[in-house]
């Protein structure tokens, strides 16, 4: 630093240096112009499992099209799936209901918006900024798993577990319950206990654990390990992840956004999409399918008058309220399910569900069924609900709901395994919903919606059009600003923030980073803010030559002495914004970002830029002054 | 205009009168948080907002009514922006505090007008308006302890205690024109509330930086000389980057529409307080801290040569380079 600034010319430039300008620009330039070419509005048909399109579906595609009148501005195929663009979105609604109807269940169909980028700016990947909720419109969820249902959940299998483990070893119990935080194992007599405990650190010591203090006579009460805790929450989230997504992806949302956020919450976020009620059932329902075989031996009613339930049997409830008793063990359920359709049954034209399983849960049934042939087997639709309400005393408690109906009993005519058919639906929607359910997986945890914020699409054009006029409007003000106050040098300045603007949207655009109504916001503020190292630099420079230097030294030490009040005053700025950032949620993230990023640029326009263009101008001439 | 040529205010002589005015701002503004406390949003309270459009102007009774009778008779409803625009508002109470409120008021009133367009939900459930509640007052906190941590590591530590009583003063009177005005008050305020810390410690770090310059420049100088001499040398930038930030931030207040309308405001507020607070307040503060030139002479001697060095040879190249051109 010493040397170089005793033998280098005064306030020159080496060439690299413009070089090195010229071509930050030029990216800036490059990569800020896709956003000048606005979106088109597109449908997207993706297919669906199992399904793979190709060029014929192509041709299907816009022979149908051609037929109903509807020219696409253009039609995509990656070897997956297609990409239709139209010119007004008029024609993309129609193009939906003409693609829908053509390819049925095979496809998922939806529509976007594509960026309407040049070939060529796509080849260097250059792609418009990435425009947040708020601005293209669409729900955000913040879901909650109920992680002490998938706590309660593991000690049910582990009861389960621990039931089939005794039973093999021929030791006799009391009884094995399975409560929200623990795992009670009554036996019959004291050498029982010994083995059973002996038995069970055997085989699950790595899980389960013995409460000593709480186990007594012929009691063990195990706990699970943190070990197994932590793994049963980050499973219970995975699984939840992965059936959103699947969920999300019948639903038909071009862009689906599916994340992970803190220990237990899932954030959602589906572009475009306006039927939030429809979106809120499929992502919060838990709803799965057990088929447990119908006890034939005891009379419901008697059970459900009495409360005396016979043992190895549980008591179930049709929509109807009509009782009915099932037997405990479940032979197939949700998770043997790979496949399902809704339809209509060919004899009654009532709705129904047929259901492919997999080759264990055909087995499992292939065996139960040739058992069982004349006896019926029956349905259950079990759905679980969390909410957390306000008490009558303020308080919030956590509510949760099991519903269990039967939906159907049958009697098994003939042994089946892995294709059969659920009827006794209410309705054509409801066959649709619990098809798609079935086919998404179930589950792990109940999950609870704690945070929506959807918005229309007219509100978020509004967004855009406002948030783009501030930014106008705000620039324009600070432009005759400066040239007024600092002539010559003013106009430099707006050179730099011009610059500055366009390399700002180009690395928001690069980064792909959400840009949000308050991120627009941000960029008001930087184009305020990005000026204050141009004041500080012109200002030291009026000064130094007030107090008689030269004019070629009074640039030279304006900008010298500026620069280190410019970099202590924006780190500090950039604190607040990193603050801001770790905290923040969605919209004032974006907020965070683009200011922090603005401040980042501001300071290469600001300094290098302007000292480059005053350098050009005036170093190593002879000025006799400075228009400033 | 701002161009003071060689007339020197002198801020410290009125420091007692700013402190007076400070305090009484103070004062009032926390009176107001007591008294009238905030117009929280929902992001805090939890509860439910929805938007709607209606496709002509509508009587807000009207809409009361049709809520009323589908049981919603707690919910504030007003226009927005403009006479067919209504927003309302239900807070979270017993029993219904689920997402799905929002879905059921459209049904509604869709029910009685079916061309009422949905312009906006937000819903956030109880528990994360408490947590947001806390992240925020601690993301505050952490901003100012970040500040103290870094103005105390560059400069002083009694000018990190004056940066920090200004940035105090600047939100505690931002909040209290919130409490005053009634102005909802969300997750954007906040933003902007922590966009003010910023934008205020930048300014009062720029007059800080000034100080410790003078400092060892006029070492002849008593300490509120120098700080007064400080403070005038930098007073036009001060007012110059308030100007150009007030007129972007005006763009926002009166373009931006209503969603960022608040956020607006506390920007203008605080912009404007923090100006007068860089001005007044930290250096002030630092002043009656008892800052003297001992605590910011001490460069480390070899540091000092190569500077005094450096600047030396710069001089006799630039005469060198006038002389060449000269002849």
């Amino acid at each position: 630093m010493f040397t170089q600034q005793a033998t280098a010319p005064i306030n020159r430039y080496p060439a690299w240096k413009y070089a090195l300008m010229a071509l930050v620009i030029a990216f800036g330039v490059l990569y800020a112009l896709p956003n000048l070419f606005g979106e088109d509005p597109a449908v997207q048909v993706s297919p669906v499992k199992m399904v793979q399109f190709d060029e014929k579906t192509v041709e299907r595609v816009k022979q149908a099209l051609q037929q109903a009148g509807v020219s696409p501005k253009s039609v995509a195929f990656d070897g997956r799936q297609l990409l239709l663009r139209f010119n007004d979105t008029q024609a993309q609604l129609k193009a939906r209901t003409i693609i829908k109807q053509l390819l049925g269940d095979q496809a998922v169909v939806a529509l976007n918006l594509a960026p309407a980028t040049p070939k060529w700016l796509e080849a260097i990947g250059a792609k418009p900024m990435y425009l947040g909720l708020d601005l293209r419109g669409g729900v955000h969820f913040l879901l909650d798993v109920d992680m002490e249902a998938a706590i309660a959940k593991a000690y049910e299998r582990y009861a389960e577990d621990v039931r089939s483990l005794l039973r093999q070893q021929r030791i006799r119990y009391g009884s094995i319950q399975a409560e929200a935080d623990r795992l009670i194992v009554k036996l019959r007599n004291d050498a029982d206990v010994t083995k059973a405990r002996e038995l069970i650190q055997k085989q699950y010591g790595e899980d389960l654990l013995l409460d000593e203090t709480s186990s007594k006579g012929r009691m063990l009460v195990w706990r699970l390990s943190p070990k197994t805790i932590k793994a049963t929450k980050e499973y219970a989230l995975k699984q939840n992840i992965t059936t959103l997504r699947n969920r999300i992806n019948e639903l038909g949302v071009a862009e689906p956004i599916v994340q992970q956020q803190g220990e237990r919450r899932i954030v959602v976020q589906l572009p475009g999409v306006q039927d939030t009620a429809r979106a809120k059932e499929i992502l919060g329902a838990t709803a799965t399918l057990e088929f447990r075989l119908v006890d034939e031996q005891h009379d419901p009613e008697l059970a459900a008058r009495t409360g005396r339930i016979p043992p190895g049997s549980r008591l179930y409830h049709f929509r109807d309220g009509r009782p009915i008793l099932l037997k405990n063990r479940v032979i197939v359920s949700g998770d043997n399910v790979i496949n399902a359709q809704s339809g209509l049954e060919q004899q009654s034209g009532s709705p129904m569900v047929s259901v492919t399983l997999d080759a264990a849960g055909g087995r499992k049934m292939l065996a139960t069924t040739k058992k069982n042939v004349g006896k019926r087997m029956a349905v259950v639709y079990i759905e679980n609900k969390v909410e957390t309400v306000i008490g009558p005393d303020g308080q919030k408690v956590k509510k949760r709901t099991t519903q269990r109906d039967v939906i159907n009993a049958a009697v098994i005519r003939d042994q089946f395994a892995n294709r059969f058919q659920i009827t006794g639906l209410d309705s054509m929607d409801e066959a649709q919903n619990l098809a798609l359910l079935l086919r998404a997986g179930a589950l792990a945890a109940p999950m609870e919606i704690v945070e929506e914020r959807t918005v229309g699409p007219s509100l978020g054009q509004d967004n855009i059009n406002q948030g783009f006029m501030s930014v106008v409007v705000g620039f324009i003000l600070v432009l005759l600003f400066m040239a007024w106050r600092y002539k010559v040098f003013g106009l430099i300045a707006n050179v730099a923030l011009t610059l500055n603007l366009v390399i700002l949207i180009a690395v928001l655009s690069v980064l792909q980073a959400t840009l949000t109504l308050p991120g627009i916001a941000g960029i008001v503020l930087t184009v305020g803010m990005a000026v204050d190292a141009n004041v500080l630099i012109f200002e030291r420079i009026k000064e130094e030559l007030k107090a008689g230097q030269s004019i070629q030294q009074a640039i030279h030490a304006g900008y010298e002495k500026a620069f280190m009040t410019i970099a202590d005053a924006n780190i500090t700025t950039l604190l607040a914004a990193i603050v801001l950032f770790s905290f923040g949620t969605g919209p004032i993230k974006g907020f965070a970002v683009t200011l922090s990023i603005g401040i980042l640029t501001s300071m290469f326009t600001a300094i290098l830029v302007t000292r480059g263009i005053v350098n050009g101008l005036y170093g190593g001439k002879r000025v006799e002054k400075l228009a400033i | 205009m701002f161009d003071l040529g060689e007339k020197q205010i002198d801020f410290m002589k009125q420091r007692k009168l700013a402190l007076g005015l400070s305090l009484t701002l103070i004062v009032l503004s926390i009176v107001g948080m007591v008294v009238k406390g905030f117009n929280f949003g929902i992001d805090f309270t939890g509860g439910t907002i929805i938007e709607v459009s209606y496709p002509q102007p509508v009587a807000l009774n009207e809409v009361r009514q049709t809520l009323a009778e589908g049981g919603f008779d707690q919910a504030i409803v007003q226009h927005f922006g403009s006479a067919s625009d209504v927003l309302i508002r239900i807070q979270p109470r017993e029993g219904m505090t689920s997402a799905m409120v929002s879905n059921r008021v459209l049904d509604l009133l869709q029910a009685k007008v079916p061309a009422v367009e949905l312009r906006r939900v937000e819903y956030v459930g109880p528990q994360v308006g408490d947590e947001l509640t806390e992240d925020g007052a601690l993301a505050v906190l952490y901003a100012l302890i970040g500040v103290l941590i870094y103005v105390a590591f560059r400069f002083e530590f009694r000018f990190a205690l004056g940066s920090i009583a200004a940035l105090v003063h600047d939100v505690i009177i931002t909040l209290g024109v919130f409490a005053w005005t009634q102005a909802q008050f969300d997750l954007t305020v906040l933003a902007a509330i922590l966009a003010v810390i910023g934008y205020s410690l930048n300014d009062t770090i720029v007059v800080f930086d000034r100080i410790r310059e003078n400092f060892r420049l006029l070492r002849d100088k008593t300490p509120e000389a120098v700080m007064n001499i400080s403070v005038n040398q930098t007073l036009s930038r001060t007012i110059m980057t308030s100007v150009t930030t007030l007129l972007v931030v005006f763009a926002l207040f009166f373009l931006g529409g209503e969603i960022i309308h608040n956020f607006a405001l506390a920007l203008l507020v605080g912009i404007a307080v923090g100006t007068y607070s860089s001005i007044y307040v930290a250096s002030a503060l630092a002043l009656m801290l008892g800052v003297s030139k001992e605590d910011l002479m001490p460069p480390p001697k070899d540091e000092v040569d190569r500077e005094a060095l450096e600047k030396e040879l710069t001089q006799a190249y630039l005469e060198a380079e006038a002389r060449r051109q000269n002849s």
